[in-house]
């Protein structure tokens, strides 16, 4: 079996963790990252539209360029960082320290790293409806995946459930690749995304229904349609039951951090509602309850990217430290003055409560 | 195959144009991107039929976590192929239930 | 399906803070026109500033603010409305002709309109307002985003904010 060994190991490559490697190799640390998928970036590279944020987070350039800054970042530092493509890990046993991964279907490995950064980012919600399962039914993620990652139409009708930024923004990412967008359904009586990107869609013609969701799915083998359904306050059905034509459910419903990680290595963990689900408790460096461990972006609570990146430079910073290396001065002020910036306003106000439930000063009162 | 000849701001760069088999079909796909994505472009949707109520299941998730599009590649049952790269010549299956392994004569109890 | 046209579902529907008009006066006599953000919501971005080359999008103190622009130094450049990534900056001009406007607004479908020829300009709701003679594609940043300027009847200058082409 191959071993490994590595100052800082980094599990996913998303915008957390490329941040995380370049904040930590910057400083010297030697760095290798395990990414499950065949490529890094994470969900930025299926992102076609421009970022919003501020200029250091590369606002006004879009996803996948933002990518491209981040690989070009990490490569200017050579063989310090190393990467791993494919390669899932599967466990950490913490009295050896050793990190157990799977690169493909059939090589296993150990990897032996002083400290780890877990940026394993989020994954996406279900929600019950019959049918939910027969293809033709996907994820928002896996719809972008398909047709911008791989260039593949994913389907000639899609009705889009969620009018938050993920289903609003796959809606128009769809036009773009000439696919029509039947409707987008929201059970709320506003929609949860930007009110820009609502906008973006509903001038072309998209209409968003407000207080609306899917009954089922139509279809014996594939999906031939849906019914949908008006709900009062107490989300019941209102009228009658409307049936809409489409080969394409597109789920954009919310995301959940991928915490299995955390669990297993037994962090603190705490249920957030505000960040989508159970996060680990963490220290203003990003330092979870365990001490070799870091961790960063949607894992931490579900955020946009940009706040994942300046997330992933504190976590980069804070292993770095650690390990007796010379951080840039002044980063953690730095990186935190963004992140306040960030999350100050109406739409930050979650962040900011959510978050502020699981940053700790210390770890003697935490259960 | 069902793919995105234009796009306003995405360009794509496929690998090298292979043949695989479904079910024992020749068809293309690029060799590098996922086995899911191969299919897809040419227009299955059926990736595998649930043990007991032989449900359909095909992509969902293209992130290897949901398990929706097992299929048997090559032989080996419950590949993920929404991150499996696709080789030239693979042999690729939809998957009935749980899928079996084909023990040598050496590992045959 | 009838979708609302609500404020809550992504369509304006009166001027409010972030989405208001330039001032009359200075609007109807300035050559290379004058613009408009619709961005009414407070999120945190701030490149319309960023890429403003006269300060007329005034600098964000927090931002999260919404847009506020000195119109007295807008020249019209449409540098945000290539920047945007909400796509909500659009430029008016007034002056371009006997009841006719300059829409420059942000486009990033395909097929590309062809200079000259004669697009759908579509309202909020993406409902038919009326016909419009694209006169210029420019992609001002080269990052796939075009600015489009399309001719249209000056009191629809209000209305359209999209164009189908066929």
């Amino acid at each position: 079996m191959r071993e490994l060994k590595t100052d800082i190991l980094v599990i996913g490559g998303g915008p957390a963790g490329l941040s995380a490697a370049a904040a930590a190799a910057r400083a010297g640390a030697e760095v290798t990252i395990a990414e499950s998928d065949l490529h890094l970036g994470g969900q930025l590279v299926k992102q076609s539209h421009k970022f919003f944020g501020s200029k250091e987070e590369y606002a006004g350039i879009r996803g996948f360029e933002i990518a491209k800054i981040l690989k070009d970042e990490i490569a200017q530092y050579g063989s310090r960082v190393s990467t791993m493509l494919n390669t899932t890990v599967s466990g950490y046993y913490g009295d050896e320290g050793v990190v157990t991964a799977m690169t493909g279907e059939e090589e296993y490995l150990r990897i032996a790293p002083k400290r780890i950064v877990i940026t394993s980012g989020a994954q996406e919600r279900l929600i019950p409806f019959p049918n939910n399962d027969i293809p033709g039914v996907y994820g928002a993620g896996a719809v972008q995946t398909l047709m911008n990652v791989y260039g593949v139409v994913p389907g000639k009708r899609v009705l889009m459930i969620g009018a938050g930024n993920i289903g609003l923004i796959v809606s128009y990412q769809l036009m773009q690749a000439g696919v029509e967008v039947v409707a987008i359904l929201e059970a709320m009586p506003k929609i949860g995304g930007y009110w820009v990107h609502a906008a973006k869609v509903r001038r072309l013609g998209v209409p968003i229904l407000l207080r609306h969701s899917i009954k089922r799915a139509l279809g014996g083998d594939l999906v031939t349609g849906a019914e949908i359904l008006e709900l009062d306050d107490n989300f019941s059905q209102v009228g009658e039951t409307e049936t809409v034509e489409c080969d394409t459910i597109c789920l954009a419903v919310g995301l959940t951090p991928t915490n299995e990680l955390l669990w297993q290595v037994g962090c603190k963990m705490k249920y957030v509602p505000f960040l989508c689900g159970h996060v680990p408790f963490r220290d203003k460096e990003m330092r979870t309850s365990n001490e070799k461990i870091w961790m960063a972006g949607d894992v931490s609570g579900i955020e946009e990217a940009s706040a994942a990146m300046i997330e992933g430079r504190l976590a980069g910073l804070g292993a770095a430290k650690s390990l007796g290396l010379n951080i840039e001065p002044g980063g953690f002020e730095k990186y935190w003055s963004r992140l306040n910036s960030l999350r100050a306003g109406e739409v930050g106000e979650k962040i900011r409560v959510g978050v502020s439930a699981v940053v700790v000063d210390g770890w003697a009162d935490v259960q | 195959m069902d793919l995105i000849n234009s796009h306003p701001v995405l360009e794509f760069s496929h690998g090298e144009r292979v043949s695989f088999s479904f079910d024992g079909r020749s068809m293309d796909g690029f060799e590098g991107a996922p086995i899911a994505m191969a299919l897809h472009a040419n227009g299955l949707r059926i990736y595998r039929r649930t043990p007991k109520m032989r449900r359909a299941r095909g992509f969902f998730c293209a992130i290897g976590k949901c398990s929706s599009c097992f299929m048997v590649v090559d032989g080996v049952p419950n590949v993920r192929t929404c991150v499996t790269p696709l080789k030239r010549g693979m042999n690729v299956e939809t998957q009935e239930g749980h899928g079996s392994i084909k023990l040598t004569p050496d590992e045959a109890v | 399906m009838k979708a609302s046209a609500t404020f809550e579902s992504g369509v304006l529907t009166d001027e409010r803070p972030g989405a208001v008009k330039p001032p009359r006066d200075l609007w109807e006599k300035h050559k290379g026109g004058l613009v408009l953000v619709e961005c009414p919501q407070r999120i945190p971005c701030n490149p319309c500033n960023t890429s403003c080359p006269t300060g007329a999008i005034v600098p964000f103190e927090d931002i999260n603010n919404v847009p506020t622009i000195n119109y007295e130094k807008c020249t019209g450049c449409a540098m945000c409305v290539a920047k945007c990534p909400g796509l909500a900056c659009f430029v008016v001009d007034l002056t371009w002709g006997e009841e006719i406007a300059l829409l420059k607004l942000p486009y990033e479908m395909l097929p590309l309109p062809q200079k000259g020829s004669t697009v759908k300009c579509l309202g909020r709701t993406g409902e038919i307002v009326c016909e419009g003679k694209v006169e210029n594609i420019l992609e001002p940043l080269k990052d796939r985003t075009k600015v489009v300027h399309v001719a249209i009847p000056s009191d629809k200058v209000g209305d359209v904010r999209a164009i189908e082409v066929a």
